[in-house]
């Protein structure tokens, strides 16, 4: 499919250069609707918006729409409705699922221009904002006030509200705090057949099935979020950082499952091995200690009479698996740069190898240490270099696995030490994705997850949202039980400039 | 693989014989919320989920139940090693807990019921079992069936069996009373009190932590107002009403008799039903076609509808 697609392209002749696309009657109409400007058709702006954070390569953008308002939404759906041309929705296009990728040649719907804060609403806990909002931006905007937005996904600095709802997103914190789909009281969709539909609400058990629950998560399938209240967390009046070191990844994840055990849900806990911490100190000199063979961030907040109960308690049950060294963060400084290291390992991976390919699957806590072995031991078997950073506290793996994509034959070992990390996380009772979704690049294991009777239940419901499957079709559902029919996404639409 | 997808287990395939694929079926747990949603029609018949606590990994703060089980039964259970669930102790089994999805009254503390469900096995309009959501505590595996089968009153399918989040209970818990601190500044300046009731007069305060910090913040609210230790809430009217919590500070005028708010959360508890609140309608033809995917030939539990009082 890839190869076709590539060819694909180089007949629509994606070079950076205008085109109007003013002889596409789909294109005239998204102009009249919206504006010139924030209706692109021109190769770089659709060559752009062909890819998101992923490895994978999918169709072509069409039409590439910036809307401003839920009206503009709405005359774009309608618009794609009238001429039988699919949908794809986009926040900043962070995924590394290819969630947010086109197949065949969609009408691209960017909602980042739609990135006010609209309302902080302190009563009722909640802000209203729209769908393009930056998740960190969101938290600094509620910072003075007292407040911010859990969820706080490791690119967090752009992914969007928006993407976060599609994908349910987690982060380091949502250990204590839950992920998206906790922090999301109600959603204003604009549905496929452009009727806007306000799913859950502020009240404290809103009426009806529970649609909003059934929206965040679905990976841009069921519709376009035009706003959203989220509910706003008080910031702790007290944080303890802790940084353990060991000597083994094994001693570390016994550590993590000890604390869980002992009842201390502490507010995040994160592991790094030897290989990324050293990448993580060259990159960003974070003061973690490089010669430790994984080290262990545990953070508490709350109460500060309680959380010097839990950090001692996380200290004795680090020690008694071997710690190397328990260190405090003696300041905001020094938390501050121990969280910069966590959040910038992906970036810190440049320096060793041009490309990686991140893995997201989960396994029970008690089998963190098993499974890590097994994925070293993969890695090593087709000769792969493995890094591994994870949310420990979740039992949420992201194995990194770092490559040169200019080696002969490396992409192939490394989709087949993928498919061997995901199978051993499924053996080990883990679920195929923690919260990077299932987009493309896991749909072919989820007849390995569920049966055909439960993928059916999971095509009713987008087809109750979308029966036309129009709307980033070929995503999630495999082929076979989808709605879409996944291999004619291949083709490009008739009109379609080319 | 050693995943075993396809459901054998003999206790869950029974209830789905007992379901049927035929003729209108609608289950029973304690009836304790046996009119919410509307009366079932009487010549429905009736089947009973299975019982009984499957699995319990203390150290995974998961627990996989069947659905008939009483809540109580269950969270007895997992107090023995120190954990409860988000699910309200009203009486009545973990199936129809979830099905009908009312908070609990701790919910500041123990979370939303919406949340607590992190996998469902539920009978579909067809006798099958279908899984719904995975067993661990994160999970974005395929869309969220757990999430739109709470609440649903068993009209997408009728809950067989499920994987609940446990959560630690703390260590120290307790009730403090005041007449003279105002309620929404406590929601304003306490650290995650697990429940904040008030009947217009009185303010009921549930802290919950380790005893140090209980203690502290208890001086901290008394260097407010008198405050004093009590056993527990009062006792709460009968009819439930979901507000927004911000409307809460205006309820004297909106309600006749005794009432109880939950402070931060919008519930209240008040001797007249609320009027119905009805979804917007593209959302009510959403629902309804929804409905109709899953249940095409609205055989499960008719005469209710989510949303409904």
């Amino acid at each position: 499919m890839a190869g076709f697609l590539r060819s694909v392209k180089r007949r629509l002749n994606l070079e950076p250069g205008a085109n109007s696309g003013d002889d596409d009657p789909v294109v005239r109409e998204l102009k009249a609707a919206l504006s010139d400007d924030r209706v692109r058709y021109d190769g770089a702006q659709r060559s752009l918006l062909s890819r998101d954070a992923s490895v994978f390569d999918g169709g072509v953008a069409g039409p590439v729409c910036f809307p401003l308002t839920t009206a503009e939404v709405q005359a774009i759906m309608r618009i794609a409705a009238a001429h039988e041309r699919n949908i794809v929705p986009r926040g900043a296009g962070t995924g590394l699922a290819g969630g947010a990728i086109p197949l065949g040649a969609p009408i691209v719907v960017a909602v980042t221009k739609m990135n006010a804060v609209l309302e902080v609403d302190v009563a009722n806990r909640i802000a209203w904002v729209e769908p393009g909002v930056v998740n960190l931006d969101l938290t600094r905007h509620l910072l003075p006030m007292g407040f911010h937005f859990a969820p706080d996904p490791s690119s967090q600095q752009v992914c969007t509200i928006g993407g976060n709802v599609a994908n349910n997103s987690g982060g380091p914190h949502c250990l204590a705090y839950g992920v998206t789909n906790a922090h999301v009281q109600a959603i204003e969709v604009v549905l496929p057949s452009g009727e806007v539909a306000m799913l859950g609400g502020i009240e404290a058990e809103p009426a009806g099935l529970d649609l909003r629950g059934a929206f965040i998560g679905s990976e841009g399938t069921l519709g376009i979020a035009t706003r959203v209240a989220v509910t706003i967390t008080p910031n702790a009046p007290a944080v303890k950082t802790l940084l353990l070191s060991f000597k083994t990844v094994r001693d570390a994840a016994n550590t993590v499952s000890q604390i869980i055990a002992a009842g201390i849900v502490p507010a995040a806990l994160e592991v790094m091995d030897q290989r990324i911490t050293q990448a993580v100190e060259a990159y960003v000199n974070a003061g973690y200690p490089v010669d430790a063979g994984a080290v262990l961030l545990a953070e508490v907040d709350g109460l500060g009479e309680s959380i010097e109960i839990d950090a001692d308690r996380i200290a004795e049950i680090g020690q008694s698996n071997n710690a190397l060294n328990v260190r405090v963060a003696a300041d905001d400084v020094e938390r501050a740069a121990l969280w910069k290291g966590r959040k910038t390992a992906f970036g810190a991976v440049a320096q060793i190898a041009p490309d990686y390919y991140l893995h997201d699957t989960v396994v029970p806590r008690s089998q963190l240490a098993d499974v890590l072995e097994k994925i070293y031991e993969i890695a090593d078997r087709h000769d792969l270099l493995v890094m591994n950073v994870f949310h420990a506290g979740d039992g949420n793996l992201h194995p990194l696995l770092v490559f040169d994509g200019r080696e002969d034959g490396v992409i192939d070992r490394v989709h087949l030490a993928g498919a061997e990390i995901v199978r051993v996380s499924l053996d080990a009772g883990g679920v195929l994705s923690g919260e990077h979704g299932i987009g493309v690049e896991k749909q072919a294991y989820m007849d390995e997850f569920f049966t055909s009777d439960d993928l059916d239940h999971q095509n009713r419901l987008r087809q109750a949202f979308d029966p036309g499957c129009r709307t980033n079709p070929g995503k999630v559902i495999p082929s076979g039980h989808s709605c879409a029919d996944i291999q004619a996404l291949n083709r490009v639409p008739k009109g379609v400039w080319a | 693989m050693t995943v075993a997808l396809t459901v054998n287990d003999p206790v869950l395939l029974a209830f789905a014989e007992d379901v049927g694929a035929t003729g209108p079926v609608a289950i029973e747990g304690h009836r304790t919320r046996w009119e919410t949603g509307g009366t079932p029609n009487p010549s429905t018949r009736l089947v009973n989920a299975p019982t009984g606590i499957v699995d319990y990994v203390p150290d995974e703060m998961t627990v996989t139940v069947r659905a008939g089980t009483p809540v109580e039964e269950l969270h007895a259970a997992l107090a023995e090693q120190g954990q409860r669930t988000g699910l309200p102790e009203r009486g009545g089994t973990v199936g129809g807990a979830l099905a009908v999805g009312e908070n609990s009254l701790h919910v500041l503390g123990r979370g939303r019921v919406r949340e607590a469900a992190l996998q469902v096995r539920y009978v579909s309009n067809d006798a099958k079992v279908v899984t719904g959501g995975g067993p661990t505590v994160k999970n974005v595996t395929g869309f969220d069936l757990p999430r739109l089968l709470v609440g649903s009153l068993g009209t997408l399918g009728l809950l067989a069996e499920v994987i609940l989040r446990t959560n630690p209970i703390p260590p120290c818990r307790r009730w403090l009373r005041s007449s003279s601190i105002d309620p929404f500044v406590v929601n304003d300046i306490a650290l995650r009190p697990s429940a904040i009731l008030f009947d217009g007069t009185t303010t009921w305060i549930e802290l919950e932590d380790h005893p140090a910090a209980v203690d502290a913040e208890r001086a901290r609210l008394a260097a407010i107002a008198a405050v004093e230790v009590v056993d527990g809430p009062p006792t709460l009217p009968e009819h439930r009403w979901s507000l927004p919590p911000a409307s809460l500070a205006s309820l004297g005028d909106l309600l006749d008799g005794p009432w109880v708010a939950s402070v931060g959360v919008g519930t209240v508890w008040a001797s007249e039903p609320q009027q119905p609140t009805s979804p917007d309608a593209v959302s009510q033809a959403l629902a309804k076609r929804v409905k109709d995917q899953f249940d095409p030939h609205g055989r499960l539990n008719p005469g209710r509808t989510p949303g409904v009082k």
